[in-house]
């Protein structure tokens, strides 16, 4: 992995550095995922902090949480069958408490099933330490570049970065 | 309104207090809130170190104690078999309730005050939720047999009883635990990568594992947030489940004074009420202790006070609720426990608890002039703990020393192991929160930079050495 960035001081010139990326995809010979953008916060009201926006992550964690209630309900009732034992005058599988166990497990379900889609999706963890990454985007610079540039376009992809208001332009990697 | 008086009007974000005070820039918010982590402890802190550690081994020591001598060194008897045990665990399942639904209604209601605060509340539910959780174990007796609690297929061919409460509290807490858990440390990673980014030697190495290789990307972001709406609406609905099941370990029992339907809403009423006070007092020592004043300001404090006092009234409503009907109903066993706790042995615990729950509190935090100055919403939390305390005692002990045959009534008085245990507890509680500030960042940072909607105007930091500077 190598890449060319800018760090930007603010929104307004990431998003300007984002559209003329954008716009030099073809000139320049790369394509819109080798687009990178770091950011320390959220930037959800700018373009470039609404990329790969696309999920269906609570439709899976809705699904998570059905399993994990069908899961409840079979466990409750297979292991009250497996040793049958009648107690306080209830049916051997009870609707009304076995429900408070498919509750709690369909939450959990849910509850999972977010927390690894997160991990997965995002990508995390992740300790190799060979992806694009500044620390200055901590202190709040937002990094916009290109992952494996053409060798031929790399000083005119810098230069780009640079007219639009990069406070420094940037190499990563080997 | 003419165009010259709309023009001279303030602006909304001037009419809307700061969330942070003072002229900060990002990083000086940063530096603020990683400096609790980065440098090093002061003399109060260590103080503070020093008290809860003696008294939490003084608790360990207790409990070390009655798991060599068995329960029988506490105060319990043949009628009265739950006591601070069980009282411990349900005020600490309350505290816990602090926390994550706490957070997570302010997050999905969007209110942008909650920024400074929601990360002090959700780690007094994981820590309030580790101590209560205990309490079931310890009073088993033989605590190393408590793995016969979980369902697994073992030799023996039984299963737990899941038509028992008691199992429902392990379902219901553990995916409490698990969820709040999760809740905390989500918005964590992007916080822990900051804190990375600025440390060296050991630390980085520490936070860059943490931080699970956190980098920033927008889908990054995007998921983070996604995941966040998800599990706030998903844990109201547990948090809610918990405190419920847990009333129910009461009111399933024919016992007079628990058979009783009120007791879901009134059990998570009083959990929220005493949660509350447990995060003011929490802030307060927070930012008496850390620095904090910028971030944890008075407004936080008013807007807890406005919920403490809503509280209060609904614990109100509910405690003449639930006496109401047992009164008018008039069942000698019901009013047996009634009276013990209006006119008889239980009444100076009970008055107190109301004195604490409402008539101190409720006037402090009406009166705004006095429910804006911090000083005076610790005066009226410390009260509401205590209170609380008492309320889940008088729910517990009355009804098991007064059953239904009245030869057959006891009382119950707590022994010194009891009493240290549970000062224990407390203990165990400011010493969890104490190291925990030394290693979270308290306030979540990213979100509170989110709130303040300022531009970065730090210089930026020396970039990775792998990088080059273009000429």
């Amino acid at each position: 992995m190598n890449a060319i960035y800018g760090l930007y001081p603010d929104p307004d010139s990431a998003q300007r550095a984002l559209n003329v990326l954008e716009r030099a995809e073809s000139e320049l010979g790369f394509q819109d995922r080798d687009i990178a953008v770091l950011t320390g916060e959220p930037y959800e009201e700018y373009g470039f902090g609404q990329r790969e926006h696309k999920t269906r992550m609570p439709w899976i964690a809705a699904a998570g949480g059905l399993v994990g209630g069908l899961c409840g309900w079979w466990f409750v009732s297979f292991t009250q069958k497996s040793y049958p034992l009648i107690s306080g005058g209830m049916h051997l599988v009870t609707k009304w408490s076995d429900g408070i166990i498919t509750y709690e497990l369909t939450m959990l379900g849910a509850i999972l099933t977010t927390l690894f889609t997160l991990l997965i999706t995002a990508r995390i963890p992740d300790w190799s330490g060979r992806k694009l990454y500044d620390p200055a985007i901590s202190n709040g610079k937002i990094l916009i570049g290109v992952t494996n540039p053409p060798e031929k376009a790399r000083k005119e992809i810098g230069e780009r970065l640079r007219a639009v208001g990069a406070e420094v332009v940037k190499e990563f990697g080997n | 309104m003419t165009e010259a008086a709309i023009a001279g009007a303030p602006l909304a974000t001037e009419l809307r207090p700061p969330l942070v005070d003072g002229a900060k820039t990002l990083g000086d918010v940063t530096n603020d809130i990683a400096r609790p982590i980065e440098g090093r402890p002061t003399r109060l802190w260590f103080v503070a170190l020093a008290v809860s550690s003696t008294m939490l081994l003084a608790g360990v020591a207790a409990i070390t104690y009655e798991i060599l001598f068995g329960i029988g060194t506490w105060g319990l008897n043949r009628t009265v078999g739950w006591a601070f045990d069980i009282t411990n665990f349900v005020f600490w399942i309350g505290i816990s309730h602090a926390g994550t639904l706490i957070s997570a209604i302010l997050r999905v209601s969007n209110a942008t005050w909650r920024r400074p605060v929601t990360r002090c509340a959700e780690a007094i539910t994981v820590f309030a939720l580790s101590i209560s959780a205990m309490f079931p174990l310890i009073h088993l007796g033989r605590p190393w047999l408590f793995f016969w609690l979980i369902p697994y297929p073992s030799e023996r061919g039984i299963w737990p009883q899941f038509r028992s409460p008691l199992l429902w509290d392990f379902f219901a807490i553990n995916t409490y635990l698990i969820g709040s858990t999760t809740f905390l440390l989500l918005p964590s990673f992007p916080d822990f990568a900051l804190i990375r980014d600025r440390a060296s030697g050991w630390r980085k190495k520490v936070y860059s594992i943490v931080s699970l290789g956190w980098r920033g990307t927008p889908k990054q972001w995007h998921r983070l947030e996604m995941a966040m709406r998800i599990m706030a609406v998903a844990i109201i609905p547990v948090a809610v489940s918990v405190h419920t099941i847990v009333s129910w370990d009461f009111a399933m029992a024919p016992v007079p004074g628990w058979h009783s339907t009120i007791f879901g809403p009134y059990f998570v009423a009083g959990a929220i009420f005493s949660g509350i006070a447990a995060l003011i007092i929490a802030m307060a020592l927070l930012r008496k202790l850390l620095h904090l004043e910028d971030y944890l300001k008075p407004l936080h404090f008013d807007y807890l006070g406005k919920l403490l006092l809503v509280m209060s009234l609904l614990w109100f409503y509910f405690v003449f609720a639930e006496r109401l009907t047992t009164w008018y109903g008039n069942f000698p066993s019901e009013m047996s426990v009634f009276w013990s706790t209006q006119v008889g042995s239980f009444s100076p615990l009970f008055w107190i608890m109301v004195f604490c729950n409402f008539i101190i509190p409720a006037p402090i935090l009406a009166i705004k002039n006095l429910r804006n100055k911090i000083g005076w919403t610790v005066v009226a939390s410390i009260p509401i703990i205590i209170g609380m305390w008492l309320e889940r005692f008088l729910i517990i002990v009355p009804s098991l020393s007064h059953k239904f045959l009245p030869y057959n009534f006891g009382s119950y008085r707590p022994s010194w192991v009891e009493i240290t245990i549970t000062v224990g507890t407390f203990a165990g509680m400011a010493l969890l929160y104490l190291i925990f500030s030394r290693v979270f960042p308290i306030i979540s940072i990213w979100e509170l930079k989110l709130g303040t909607g300022k531009k970065a105007e730090a210089p930026a930091l020396a970039s990775q050495e792998t990088a080059t500077e273009q000429p």
